[in-house]
């Protein structure tokens, strides 16, 4: 035991200083090292030389704490750390870990600050790393805000050199030879004559020695597998049928659960009456649960049935019932005090003029609606709770599972599922919380909640709904003046207040995202941001409020930009204040071969968004046939930085505009009794192949800072349809979903 | 009532009404399969009775006549079906939860069109929904996938 103290002392990585070539974290209050949680419960044999790798007999696994819900997280993750460790893809596993504070996340701090990306000011910075020690104190294990390959960049590929060169260090304290003639590679030290040493056979020594801090790491000319196409570690077993979601979950005894819960959304469950449903076959126990009942049954369909017989008596809405007294918030909120002011330069009100350009925008609820609806798994027993549930927010689930179950976190033990999709829902974990209730009615035995596709859209938490009012002139050809408005609820303080109880004090920075900070240069510009009251509770969905808020930006300079007589792409091109943003737009101009003549019927649009620090700019093409509306192409132009891997990044690119358009096409959630009426994917279609165009994505290398790509290429999907809608057909779109008012192929 | 599932015999008990979907999860343990929708709209649930793609979630179980067929039982790791080979060469998943039925539904639909154009791809494609929107790499690992099959 005396030696893994000696370990836990030097559990180092976040807060080591002399990293050559790395991050030197330093001079905050979160400079006190975090415990490595991987040596908790190790073998004799085993080392764990950082958090993130761990040796024993069977071979190396890698620690890839951000989860995957499809983007390829675990794979990026584990190639950031091969890169430098020297293993193969192939010959490692991957392992989420447990939730704890070594895995907290830099990069999504650099978003909850008020400046923009491009900011990298003095102040900018400080203020990011103050948030980053508060989020480092509250140990936020959060994979969002595309944030994986950004907060991973440095610390991960660290990880892989200083264990590598731990092992080199063992391996020279064994054998006698010196650290500087041994090499290594495939998983093993390699002797000047050739001999190998595997990595596991150097373990139990590699933990007893200092590990080896000073590394220096590689230069991209060298990497063997950053920026090359790879073979994503699940590829293999999602095209066979044998990767396990936390929905296949299957535990010894288990039993099925199902619920139904209020529709009027939050609200409580006045009485109920089970005695059609308790005596249906297979049903085991049915009580109630928070805003609802809950069945426990020996198979999900069951569950299902007996969940369907249950007559209830269902407590009142608790927010405003109908979708038109949702607009009415909206629209109201315009008249209360700002939320905040993200912009405001020039003199905007004098340069109006008499007869500004006005229009109002409207985006409308979503839901995330992942394919696999949410679900969990979790077994009581002993005073011990364990969880198997595919979740972005470990530590959050812990502390909430603990205070249903009545146990201190450390009890609760969260096994990291694969997800079938997430999109932001499983940032959420009501089906932990409800499942931990089943589950204490059903102590000693696993209980695996399934919420039916029903259950899962009508108590999503939503894409907020929003309104922007905006106002703009022209003159000498080009904007002169912009002023944006817009309101929608706090997505802060409906899923963080309020369901995480963490405080959000303070102006919500997502209600005007992708407004206030875009790169763009316009004399008079403006941007103001209301908070909405009383709306359905609202989440962070796929890009949060960018995904609303391009629409509303990007179709209003369009506006602007016929107005002023000019070309669409120039006259970004020329308001474009920042060097990697204007080579995107410039890029998607020449891909597209924008200007080209495209014959009868046809039409183009461009949009641009910055959002966490990616810019994209996409161009779309599309032929209004008789039958309606058919994309035919979409280009992209984007900047991360550097593409780990241009395989899965194109995928993520080219998933990202389906969502983006699908959504605008034909997606929206609305309310009615409290409730929301969509229950199924037949009135939440997104989009089908057939109507799915061609879409060229090309990456550029510019980006100063290494950034995501899981969000943004969603925001400019709309604007870029609606544009492109107005060149072929004269109409102007302000308003989702566009098959309101168009029809699509 | 007896059921046939990737060349195997089981004896069950089971309401005759449960969709062949949950009878392959809950009582059979095989999983592949996945529930998406219930309700025949995302195809996530695809599998082949007697080689035919069907929705497992609106089958009852007692009306299945035929030997049933999962993605488990297309091919495996070590033999894998031309539709999965493809699906790996394009390395189509991202979250893959709709990847089961996507194969389940081109392998069914190549059987029976061995030259398909691209409208007849799209067409026969369209059923089944993805969330992730990996459409552009599903067309092009059917395409493989039909070029493989006819020994291209
Ligand atoms: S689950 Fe069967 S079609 Fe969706
Ligand atoms: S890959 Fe996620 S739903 Fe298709």
């Amino acid at each position: 035991m005396g030696r893994l103290k000696t370990i836990g002392r030097r559990a180092f990585l976040v807060g080591s200083t002399a990293v050559v070539g790395g991050v030197a974290f330093g001079f905050y209050l979160y400079k006190k090292p975090v415990e490595n949680p991987l040596l908790a419960d190790l073998g004799s044999d085993e080392a764990a030389l950082t958090p993130y790798v761990k040796i024993d007999a069977e071979g190396v696994t890698l620690i890839t704490p951000r989860a995957d819900k499809g983007q390829g997280a675990y794979s990026v993750q584990a190639a950031m750390i091969a890169e430098e460790l020297d293993v193969e893809l192939d010959r490692i596993r991957v392992d989420p870990g447990v939730p704890s504070p070594a895995y907290w996340n830099r990069a999504l701090a650099d978003e909850a600050v008020p400046f923009a990306a491009t900011d990298q000011g003095a102040m900018a910075t400080a203020a990011r790393g103050t948030v980053g020690a508060v989020m480092k104190i509250m140990g936020m294990q959060v994979t969002g805000g595309s944030s994986t390959v950004a907060d991973g960049f440095e610390k991960l590929r660290i990880a892989g050199a200083v264990a590598r060169e731990t092992l080199k260090a063992a391996a020279a304290q064994k054998t006698g030879v010196a650290v500087a003639s041994l090499r290594s590679q495939g998983g093993a030290v390699i002797l000047p004559d050739g001999t190998e040493i595997p990595y596991q056979e150097l373990a139990a020594d590699a933990s007893r020695i200092e590990p080896v801090t000073e590394v220096v790491l590689r230069q991209p000319e060298q990497w063997r597998l950053i920026g090359k196409p790879m073979l994503r570690v699940d590829t293999v077993a999602k095209s066979t049928g044998t990767l396990d979601y936390g929905i296949d979950a299957k535990l010894d005894g288990m039993v099925h659960a199902a619920v139904v819960l209020n529709p009027r959304q939050g609200g409580v469950l006045s009485g109920y009456d089970a005695s059609a449903a308790k005596d249906m076959r297979g049903v085991k126990k049915i009580v109630p649960v928070t805003g609802g009942v809950g069945v426990i049954a020996d198979n999900t369909w069951r569950a299902f049935q007996a969940a369907a017989a249950v007559e209830c008596d269902w407590g009142p809405a608790v927010f405003a019932p109908e979708m038109a007294d949702h607009w009415a918030e909206l629209e109201q909120a315009f008249d209360t005090d700002p939320d905040s002011r993200g912009r405001d330069e020039g003199d905007v009100e004098n340069t109006l003029g008499q007869t500004p350009l006005t229009s109002e925008y409207r985006a409308p609820y979503l839901a995330h609606a992942p394919l696999e609806p949410i679900n969990a798994v979790v077994l009581i027993k002993d005073g011990r709770v364990d969880v198997w549930t595919g979740t972005q927010v470990p530590r959050f689930t812990q502390n909430n599972v603990a205070a249903i179950a009545g146990v201190e976190p450390e009890q609760v033990h969260i096994h990291a599922q694969m997800m079938g999709g997430s999109f932001g829902h499983r940032l959420e974990d009501e089906v932990a919380r409800r499942c931990t209730e089943l589950a204490m009615e059903m102590k000693g035995v696993p209980v695996k909640l399934t919420f039916s596709r029903e259950q899962d859209f009508s108590h999503d938490y939503l894409r907020p709904a929003a309104i922007a009012r905006m106002r703009g002139a022209v003159e000498g050809g080009t904007v002169k003046a912009l002023d944006l408005a817009v309101s929608a609820p706090s997505v802060l303080t409906s899923q963080m207040a309020e369901r995480q109880g963490m405080p959000m004090p303070g102006p919500d920075s997502s209600i005007s995202q992708a407004l206030w900070d875009q790169p763009y240069g316009i004399e008079n510009y403006r941007v103001t941001a209301h908070r909405a009251q009383n709306m359905a509770p609202v989440s962070s969905w796929r890009s949060v409020g960018a995904s609303q808020n391009a629409f509303f930006h990007e179709g209003f300079l369009s506006e602007l930009i016929t107005a002023a007589g000019g070309d669409q792409l120039e006259q970004r091109i020329a308001l474009c204040t920042d060097d990697v943003s204007r080579r995107v737009l410039e890029t998607v101009g020449e891909m597209s071969d924008w200007g080209r003549e495209l014959g009868p019927d046809r039409g183009r649009g461009v949009a641009f968004c910055m959002s966490f620090g990616t810019p994209v700019a996409e161009v779309v093409e599309l032929t209004n046939t008789p039958d309606g509306i058919r994309i035919d192409n979409v280009f992209v132009a984007t900047d991360v930085g550097r593409v780990i891997d241009p395989v899965n990044f194109e995928n993520l690119v080219q998933g990202g505009v389906v969502f983006g358009l699908g959504h605008a096409m034909n997606c929206e959630i609305t309310i009615s009794d409290g409730g929301i009426e969509q229950t199924n994917f037949h009135e939440y279609e997104g989009m089908r192949l057939y109507q799915c165009p061609q879409i060229t994505v090309k990456a550029l290398e510019h980006n100063s800072r290494i950034r995501g790509i899981g969000e943004p290429p969603v925001p400019p999907a709309a604007p870029a349809l609606a544009s492109a809608i107005f060149d072929a057909t004269g109409v102007r779109l302000r308003e989702m979903p566009f098959n309101k008012f168009v029809d699509f192929l | 009532m007896k059921l046939t599932v990737n060349g195997a015999d089981y004896a069950l008990d089971v309401e005759p009404e449960m969709p062949l979907l949950w009878v392959l999860r809950d009582e059979l343990g095989i999983t592949g399969p996945k529930y998406g929708c219930g309700i025949a709209q995302c195809g996530a649930c695809t599998v082949h009775i007697d080689g035919m793609a069907v929705r497992s979630c609106s089958v009852e179980v007692g009306a299945v006549d035929g030997e049933v067929t999962t993605i488990e039982g297309l091919g495996t790791r070590e033999s894998l079906h031309a539709v999965q080979a493809a699906w790996i060469e394009h390395q189509v998943a991202q979250c893959g939860y709709c990847q089961s039925g996507q194969i389940m539904a081109a392998a069914s639909f190549l059987e029976m069109n061995s030259e398909p154009t691209d409208e007849d791809i799209d067409a026969a494609m369209s059923a089944n929904l993805c969330r992730c929107g990996t459409y552009p790499r599903i067309r092009a690992a059917v395409k493989t996938a039909a070029a493989k099959l006819n020994g291209a």
